[in-house]
Order: C-alpha cells, then sequence, then structure tokens
C-alpha cells in the first residue's frame, strides 16, 4: 500500500492514462442498452449531422432561435440514461478555441441590441454566447452519437453510406490500435518520469529515441498484424457481425428528427411561445 | 488548430468537406494502383502511434514549456503522401468523435488545415527535393532537420492562415482579418519551430536506426537533382513572397477581401474594382426573385440585423420563449430521472 502510494505520487495519471480512461468510459456507455442504444447507427448518425448542420446554421444573433435546439439533445440524455458530466468535462477542449473567437465579438460590436431594465446588451455580446451555445449543442449532439453507438456499427454504417472500405478499414483498425499504443506510451513516459523526476517533459536529449524506438517497434507490429489478418481469413474487407437493419422504427425516427429541426429552424418558436404571455 | 463545429457555416463546412474529400478519393484510388495489402496495417499502426505520440509533451529547453510533434511531416515522411494524408484522416476523426477535439462537422476544415498541408504541401514542396539533394549519411541527417522543421513552419503557417480564412468567411468572429492573422500566424511560427525540432529528432533517429522506413532517402538521381543550398534559396524566397503578402494584408488592409471589392470611402472606388457595395450586383426581376427565395431558405442568414427587429432573438417574447424552452427542458430532466428511479426500483 505505501509503495503504491509513492508510486501514485512520482506518477499523477498522465495524458495518455486519461485518455485511455476517456476511450473505456465512452465504449462502456456505447454497450448499455436503450431505446436509443438500439436505434440503427445510420439513423442516427444521419440525425446527428442534420442537427449540427441546422444548429451552425443560426444566425450570430439568433439566440433564442438556437436555445429550442437544446431540446434535442437533452431529451437524447433522459432517454439513454447517458449521465451528462462526461459530456461536460469535454467542454475544457472545445471551449476555448470558441471562446478565444467569440470573445472579441463585445469588443468590436458595442451597439446595444437590447436593453434588460436600464442595462443595454451589445450585438457582440449576442453573438458571443450564440457561439457558445452552438458550440455546447454541437459537443452534446456528437457526444450522444458516440456514447449510444459501438464503433463497430458506426463502421458498418459507413460503408452502408459508401465511404470508401480502406477508409472505414482504417478508422477501424486504428481505433483498435490507438489503445494499445496509448497504453505502450503511457507506461514509457511512467518509467521515464521514475527516472527523471521533477522534470516535466521528455529531455531533449531523449526526443528521438524516445518515440523512435517505439516507432521502430510499431513498424515491425504492423507486419505481424497482417500476417495475423490474413491467417483469420482477411481479404480486402472486414465483415460486420453487427450490422443492425435500417428499419421503418429508424426511418420514422430520422425522418421525424430532421423534420422537426427544419421546422424549429424555420419558425422562431421561442418567441411564438413568448408572445402566448407577452404582447 | 482543431476547429469546433461553431465556428463554420453550413456552407463553409460542405465546402471544405468535398475539397478534403476529392484528395481522400485520390489518395485512395492512388494506393489502389500501388497495390500493396500490406500497408494497410502499417497506416494504422502508425496512425495510432502518431495519435499516442502527440500526447507527448517534449521539454523545450530554457522556456519551462513544452511541444508536440507534427503527424502529417512524420506520417508522410514514413507513408508517402497518399497514405499518410489517409493515416491522418482517421486520427483526426478519432479525435473529433471521442475527445471532442475538432467538429464532425468542422471535420473537412480539419483535415484540410492539418492533413492535406502537413502531407502532400509539405511532402511535395519541401520533403522530397530537399530529400533527393544527395546520399551522404552526415548531409541526410541535416536534410532531414532542415525539411522537418521547414515542412512544419510552412503547414502550420498554411494551416492556421485557412483557420483565420474559413472562421471569417463563416462570419463568426467580428475580429477584422488582418487582426486575426496577426494573432494566430506568429503564434503558429513558434509552435512550427519547436515541431519542426521534434519531429526532425524522431526522424534522424529513425534514419541511424532503419534509413529504408523513411520515404526519398537515398533516392538521388542526376535529373530533378537539386543542391540543399539551391533548394533552400527557393524556399526562402516562396515563404519571402508569401510571407510578405500576408504582412502586407494584415497591417493595412483589415478586411483585404472585402476591400478588394468594394474599397472603401478614403481611397475611392476607382482605386481598386469599382464596385458598389450597396448596388453590387445585377437588378432584374429573376435577380429579384432568387434574392427572396434565398432569403427564405438561406443557411446563410443575413447578418445586417442590428435595428431590426424580425429576427427571433432581442424580443421580449423571444426571451419568455426562451425561459420556457429552459423550463421545459429542466423539466424533461426531471421527468427522466423521475421514471429512470422507478424503473430502478
Amino acid at each position: 500500500m505505501p509503495l503504491f502510494s509513492a508510486y501514485q505520487r512520482a506518477c499523477p495519471m498522465n495524458k495518455m492514462q486519461k485518455a485511455l480512461r476517456e476511450l473505456g468510459e465512452m465504449d462502456d456507455l456505447a454497450a448499455r442498452q436503450s431505446p436509443i442504444h438500439s436505434l440503427s447507427p445510420t439513423a442516427k448518425l444521419l440525425t446527428t449531422i442534420a442537427y449540427i448542420a441546422v444548429v451552425v446554421s443560426f444566425g450570430k444573433y439568433q439566440l433564442s432561435g438556437l436555445i429550442v435546439m437544446v431540446l434535442w439533445p437533452v431529451l437524447l440524455f433522459q432517454i439513454s440514461g447517458i449521465p451528462v458530466g462526461l459530456c461536460f468535462y469535454k467542454l475544457r477542449i472545445v471551449l476555448p478555441l470558441v471562446m478565444a473567437v467569440g470573445l472579441f465579438n463585445p469588443l468590436f460590436d458595442r451597439a446595444p441590441m437590447l436593453y434588460l431594465g436600464s442595462l443595454p446588451v451589445s450585438g457582440g455580446a449576442f453573438s458571443m454566447l450564440t457561439l457558445m451555445l452552438k458550440g455546447v449543442l454541437c459537443l452534446m449532439a456528437s457526444f450522444l452519437l458516440m456514447a449510444t453507438t459501438p464503433i463497430d456499427s458506426l463502421c458498418a454504417s459507413l460503408r452502408r453510406l459508401h465511404v470508401p472500405g480502406l477508409l472505414v478499414t482504417l478508422l477501424l483498425l486504428t481505433y483498435r490500435y490507438v489503445g494499445v499504443m496509448t497504453e505502450e506510451l503511457a507506461v514509457m513516459t511512467d518509467a521515464y518520469h521514475l527516472r527523471a523526476p521533477g522534470q516535466r517533459g521528455i529531455h531533449v536529449s531523449a526526443w528521438g529515441s524516445f518515440l523512435g524506438q517505439l516507432l521502430l517497434r510499431s513498424m515491425d507490429r504492423a507486419q505481424e498484424l497482417y500476417g495475423s489478418m490474413l491467417l483469420r481469413g482477411y481479404h480486402d474487407h472486414f465483415h460486420y457481425a453487427l450490422m443492425k437493419p435500417f428499419t421503418v422504427r429508424d426511418g420514422a425516427y430520422a425522418a421525424g428528427c430532421i423534420a422537426a429541426f427544419l421546422l424549429l429552424r424555420l419558425v422562431p418558436a421561442a418567441r411564438l411561445l413568448g408572445s402566448l404571455f407577452v404582447r | 488548430m482543431h476547429m469546433a463545429d461553431a465556428l463554420l457555416t453550413p456552407a463553409v463546412a460542405a465546402t471544405m468537406y468535398v475539397a478534403s474529400g476529392a484528395v481522400a478519393g485520390m489518395s485512395i484510388h492512388q494506393l489502389k494502383k500501388d497495390d500493396d495489402p500490406r500497408k494497410l496495417p502499417t497506416m494504422a499502426v502508425s496512425a495510432a502511434l502518431v495519435f499516442a505520440g502527440q500526447m507527448i509533451n517534449y521539454t523545450i529547453p530554457g522556456t519551462g514549456s513544452s511541444g508536440h510533434m507534427c503527424g502529417g511531416m512524420l506520417l508522410s515522411a514514413l507513408l508517402g503522401p497518399q497514405a499518410g494524408f489517409l493515416s491522418m484522416i482517421v486520427i483526426l476523426a478519432i479525435q473529433s468523435l471521442f475527445f471532442a477535439d475538432g467538429g464532425l462537422m468542422a471535420l473537412g476544415a480539419n483535415v484540410w488545415n492539418m492533413a492535406f498541408y502537413g502531407c502532400f504541401v509539405g511532402y511535395y514542396l519541401i520533403w522530397r527535393p530537399i530529400m533527393r539533394g544527395g546520399t551522404n549519411k552526415a548531409g541526410q541527417r541535416t536534410r532531414i532537420i532542415v525539411s522537418s522543421i521547414l515542412g512544419c513552419v510552412l503547414t502550420l503557417q498554411l494551416g492556421a492562415f485557412s483557420v483565420v480564412l474559413e472562421t471569417s468567411l463563416s462570419g463568426i468572429t467580428d475580429l477584422p482579418l488582418g487582426a486575426f492573422c496577426a494573432l494566430m500566424q506568429p503564434i503558429h511560427l513558434a509552435i512550427g519551430l519547436v515541431e519542426g525540432l521534434i519531429t526532425a529528432a524522431v526522424l534522424v533517429f529513425v534514419y541511424d536506426s532503419r534509413p529504408e522506413l523513411l520515404r526519398e532517402v537515398g533516392a538521388a538521381s542526376g535529373e530533378g537533382r537539386r543542391s540543399l543550398k539551391a533548394t533552400i534559396a527557393i524556399l526562402a524566397a516562396v515563404v519571402l513572397v508569401v510571407g510578405g503578402g500576408l504582412s502586407l494584408l494584415a497591417s493595412s488592409n483589415p478586411d483585404g477581401l472585402e476591400w478588394a471589392l468594394f474599397g472603401n470611402a478614403e481611397a475611392g472606388y476607382s482605386e481598386n474594382m469599382g464596385l458598389d457595395e450597396e448596388n453590387f450586383g445585377v437588378s432584374s426581376a429573376a435577380a429579384d426573385k432568387a434574392g427572396s427565395i434565398q432569403e427564405a431558405t438561406s443557411f446563410l442568414p443575413d447578418y445586417a440585423f442590428s435595428g431590426s427587429d424580425s429576427a427571433a432573438g432581442t424580443s421580449v417574447s423571444g426571451i419568455v420563449g426562451s425561459a420556457m424552452v429552459a423550463g421545459a427542458a429542466v423539466l424533461i430532466c426531471l421527468g427522466g430521472g423521475f421514471f429512470r428511479k422507478k424503473h430502478a426500483q
């Protein structure tokens, strides 16, 4: 126990271990059961793309129109039982660039667009909030797709949509090897930091050899991998055992969702709803 | 440099998908023509390695900060531009799907900004001409270092400029094009230098251990052979012309594209293309009709919003409606929680 604690103090979870944990969490979520999980991946993929396209098509001041789009991911989170916490954890990656771009808007676009009592709200503030909300909504949509769809099923659906087989097989193989490589590098990084305590990264003297050695081993491993693929009967493309059929239910789901997105894009639903109560 | 979906409009995103898709199609065609089935697992393993390798922090001496390696240059030096490009596509797809690093809809733009420049421009304009210069071992090491640094700097500059252009064309930011460039380009110049050094270190290690793994190494031929100095001189001239052009755009014309088309009041329209912004275009019944249809269906809405109450978002009813939607969302959450709890019992 004390040894383990000392090891943990010396090596707090590194970037690669965190990435592995995230991959594992996504795999676990995708393996759950729910009405959303049981839908065809093709239907989910098409719906997600349509949702993102509609969300990003909103004008930079159309904040209230955009807010209505929140309902779809919220509904999906509830039906699928996917925890929203992990999704918001991923915001740390999306928001910095979006904020870096959006934060300048209030400085350049100062014309007041709305008064909240006596407090003027500038066009720049509106466009900044719209941009951030778009970032959050698009992230939620992609996250829900991957949290409810295993990668094998997604690849099968990409093949159904006529994405070239070479690219799909490459995606599947790379995904499988990402775990192996990341794990190997995580161990190497830990070992390096145990030998060089207090050092932040890889020292300049080891820049080439650190990754280079793994790279050389990986090239040999690729040939072994190809041999094992041939032994298992690989010939040009993979066969997908988990290809779910595209049923009427899937078609109805996709058509209904896409129609609803278009309707919400064309009709100012929030304003109409509000006008029932405020003149 | 990974762009999120929010930074692009559907039109720009679709254009970038078409451009990247065309290059991917050509790459797949080329690989099929090469007919080397062993390449697929090598591509997958290399892509996975680059994916993981980009998470390693390399200490930059004397600064206290760290950098990462450049995947595009490394992959194209190992696998060639076509296979490198396809491997970069899957890396970017996995980053976007599982780690939210770059959006699903912005994937086309990200592939163009990072994979196309890194693999094709870096390979054909820099790696291949420099590496074909000679076979001398010490000279080859210098060539690898020079081409890695130049390649990373150039491809990152092009990528950063594309990010600026794509975001500005999408009308997402009020930041003028020139100011945006001034913000992005210098940062990526420094990043490019560091990434170039790290990539060079890895490639030199591979060259020392297994030189046959690197493309174009030792492929010097009589025709098209150019000295390192001559290649560097040509590249320096290209960088000067491109860099000089960009800095002019950045310093004097904050919104260069608009200026070029419509001019400004001080300069007078005669000094540029002479187009009048207010009356730009052809006025006819068909054009007016097309305009009204476009306005109704446009995915690129008119941003001239100020002072108009036509769009939802500024009126009090819009706010009330939004609050009601938020309330509905909360109710869905509460309802979902209630049903799950009941189901669990």
